[in-house]
């Protein structure tokens, strides 16, 4: 058990490595490369707080495929629910762009959970009642969510005093996140994403439906034993994916963004995949995970400026923390054999 | 604008030739899948065929070791996701994912210095026949020799499924690896070389876009392409003379919103671009629903990890 949450660790320092071998084959110094990668972007006040904002969606959608993945469910269109939570989040933000209230940002945030939760529905209910595979399903609707997107931007949701350029209005301010110090861009949001890992703790490890859950990730056939509502679960883990991911769509355009454009994600929703594997679906292994993970989007940012290497390299790392980590899953698998064999030659 | 009959023809030229990376990158994902193995790093591959071919191009300007290196990277990525699936049992779907996103991270790093330069032509068979012949000329004649390739491919995919023996053991596999094993078939080295064969055309599709398409490299230029292949798999119900017409109506989809656009079209473009995913939902669900027809085609144990007990 102490090896399943050391692995992480192992798989970590695997990828550090393996990135320095990269920046040497590259022709850059690998220790300076790797310290304008991992020490230069949290070395400021504000370097840190851009690795909380960047850190606080991705925790909040790995929390909620921590369920579907606990129980057997392959979401893999996390990235489709962020998109489409921030469209409805986004478009009761822009009802309301010229009023000021209180009442408005709640409605916003309840509003993009929504959107995100019904987005999910559709791989759930698609699954549960014409059998259709959740994977191809979830991952297709990625696209449809970002095209949908990209019709509302462009053209009837597109500001009208915006010069053409494929983005909305900008949100009234009390559509907006508070932010939690002046000049630096880390918001209320990040309470969000920590009541969803308290809350997921609470309900994975605390009540019948967690218990449900865990259950059918272990064994299908157990559940079924059990008489599990298996169909309603599938719904369950789909919705609190969906929302989950909904909120961070819905956080980072009422946060650091302020209106709807194209790009309101680099691809959160698929990271989050490896921040939930990373962090062994625990709640708190996902914080842990998603701070591991932000600081590779920083970090491939500050090596643009500093080293002019693309910032897609940030996924350079990202993939080899996944590889690394489901390699190291093998020497899990592995020990649980040897340990097996000498059981039985105990016996014998 | 006049729709006259030379017009129609090289629209279908065009057509065609927008969906040979969809037809490449599809045919050999489905033989990948037919052996059981899911592998949604098709993206990943794609893109780096697409820089390997285009850097081997400048560096050694030669075409045919461009083409040969971009289906040799190709394998070699795909060998990382068949040691990490099949040698250390790690989960397909994950492991996949991990793929792509590194695939991506990897060729943007690659390609830093391949950025602006100019491509060069790719030489094209026929071409005196397509500006002779009407209509036939463009359809038939003047493309390059991947895109004949890509055509056939299809038809040579389906008589090695069904009919030779090494077919049926990929079949087999992909089916039942359990009896597959029992018969003495080597189901992981079956699953290797599907996945490396898989990782050779996602490397030429990928090569395809940057030496022939559009001769020249940009960053993440496949563009969702290898997300489309891996959705005309299923869309073609695992059949692979169907990925050819699937791959035709996802491509024909491409190129009518170009024209759409260019006469200002009232149907906006982000509808006919979200065609091919909808689409591939609605046909997952039509053959879910009817387990026949599921699984007439449906590699069994797609997805699942097989583990031989030693």
């Amino acid at each position: 058990m102490a090896l399943y949450f050391f692995t992480p660790f192992i798989a970590i320092i695997l990828t550090i490595l393996g990135g320095g071998i990269i920046f040497y084959i590259l022709g850059f110094n690998p220790i300076e490369a790797l310290k304008f990668y991992f020490i230069t972007p949290i070395s400021n006040l504000y370097g840190l707080s851009e690795l909380l904002l960047k850190a606080t969606p991705l925790c909040l959608i790995a929390i909620g495929l921590s369920f579907c993945f606990k129980s057997n469910n392959w979401n893999i269109g996390a990235e489709g629910q962020l998109t489409f939570g921030a469209i409805v989040g986004g478009g009761v933000a822009l009802l309301f762009y010229n009023q000021e209230g209180f009442y408005i940002l709640p409605l916003v945030i309840l509003a993009g959970a929504i959107g995100g939760m019904i987005f999910a529905l559709i791989p759930a209910i698609l699954k549960t009642y014409f059998n259709t595979n959740e994977i191809l399903v979830s991952l297709m609707l990625v696209y449809v969510s970002k095209l949908l997107l990209d019709y509302l931007v462009v053209g009837p949701w597109s500001n009208p005093e915006g010069f053409n350029f494929p983005e909305t209005r900008q949100f009234s301010d009390s559509s907006r996140m508070p932010l939690l110090f002046e000049s630096l861009r880390i918001h209320a949001g990040i309470f969000l994403a920590l009541a969803a890992v308290m809350l997921s703790w609470f309900i994975l490890y605390k009540t019948y439906l967690g218990f449900q859950i865990k259950v059918s990730g272990l064994s299908l056939k157990t559940a079924k034993y059990a008489g599990f509502k298996g169909k309603t679960m599938i719904l369950v883990v789909f919705m609190i994916s969906g929302a989950c991911a909904g909120l961070a769509g819905v956080g980072e355009i009422t946060g650091p963004i302020g209106q709807l454009h194209r790009m309101i994600s680099p691809d959160y929703g698929f990271t989050a995949i490896i921040v939930a594997f990373l962090g062994r679906l625990n709640p708190f292994g996902i914080i842990f995970a998603s701070l591991v993970v932000a600081l590779t989007y920083l970090g491939a940012e500050t090596a643009q400026i500093f080293l002019q290497i693309p910032k897609y390299t940030g996924q350079v790392f990202q993939g080899m923390i996944l590889f690394f980590l489901l390699a190291s899953d093998y020497l899990l698998f592995f020990k649980v054999k040897i340990l097996n064999l000498k059981k039985n030659e105990l016996r014998h | 604008m006049s729709l006259d009959i030379s017009f129609i023809g090289i629209l279908i030229g065009s057509i065609m030739a927008s969906s040979v990376p969809l037809i490449l990158a599809a045919s050999g994902e489905l033989i990948t899948e037919r052996s059981g193995v899911l592998n949604l790093g098709v993206e990943g591959m794609m893109i780096i065929g697409a820089i390997s071919g285009f850097a081997l191009m400048v560096i050694t300007d030669n075409l045919f070791i461009a083409i040969v290196g971009s289906m040799f990277s190709g394998v070699i990525i795909s060998l990382i996701f068949g040691f990490l699936t099949q040698s250390l049992l790690t989960n397909h779907v994950a492991t996949g994912l991990a793929l792509t996103i590194f695939g991506i991270g990897l060729s943007a790093m690659l390609g830093k210095n391949f950025v602006g330069i100019p491509g060069k032509e790719f030489p094209i068979l026929f071409s005196s026949l397509r500006e002779s012949i009407p209509f036939f000329g463009p359809i038939l004649f003047g493309h390059s020799i991947v895109l004949y390739f890509a055509f056939a491919l299809p038809f040579l995919t389906n008589y090695f499924l069904k009919k030779t023996k090494l077919g049926l053991v990929v079949r087999a596999v992909g089916d039942s690896p359990v009896s597959a094993s029992n018969q003495g078939i080597n189901v992981i080295i079956v699953r290797y070389c599907c996945i490396l064969y898989g990782g050779a055309m996602c490397g030429l599709a990928g090569a395809y876009l940057s030496l022939i398409y559009t001769p020249q490299w940009i960053e993440n230029m496949t563009a969702g392409r290898g997300w489309i292949a891996l959705a005309l798999v299923v869309f073609a119900t695992w059949s692979p003379i169907k990925v050819l017409i699937g791959a035709l109506i996802f491509g024909g989809i491409t190129i009518l919103q170009l024209h759409m656009q260019a006469i200002g079209f009232r149907i906006p473009v982000q509808f006919l671009s979200a065609l091919p995913y909808l689409m591939t939902i609605i046909v997952l669900v039509v053959i879910s629903r009817d387990s026949r027809k599921i699984k007439l085609n449906t590699p069994t144990s797609l997805g699942r990890i097989f583990y031989k007990e030693k």
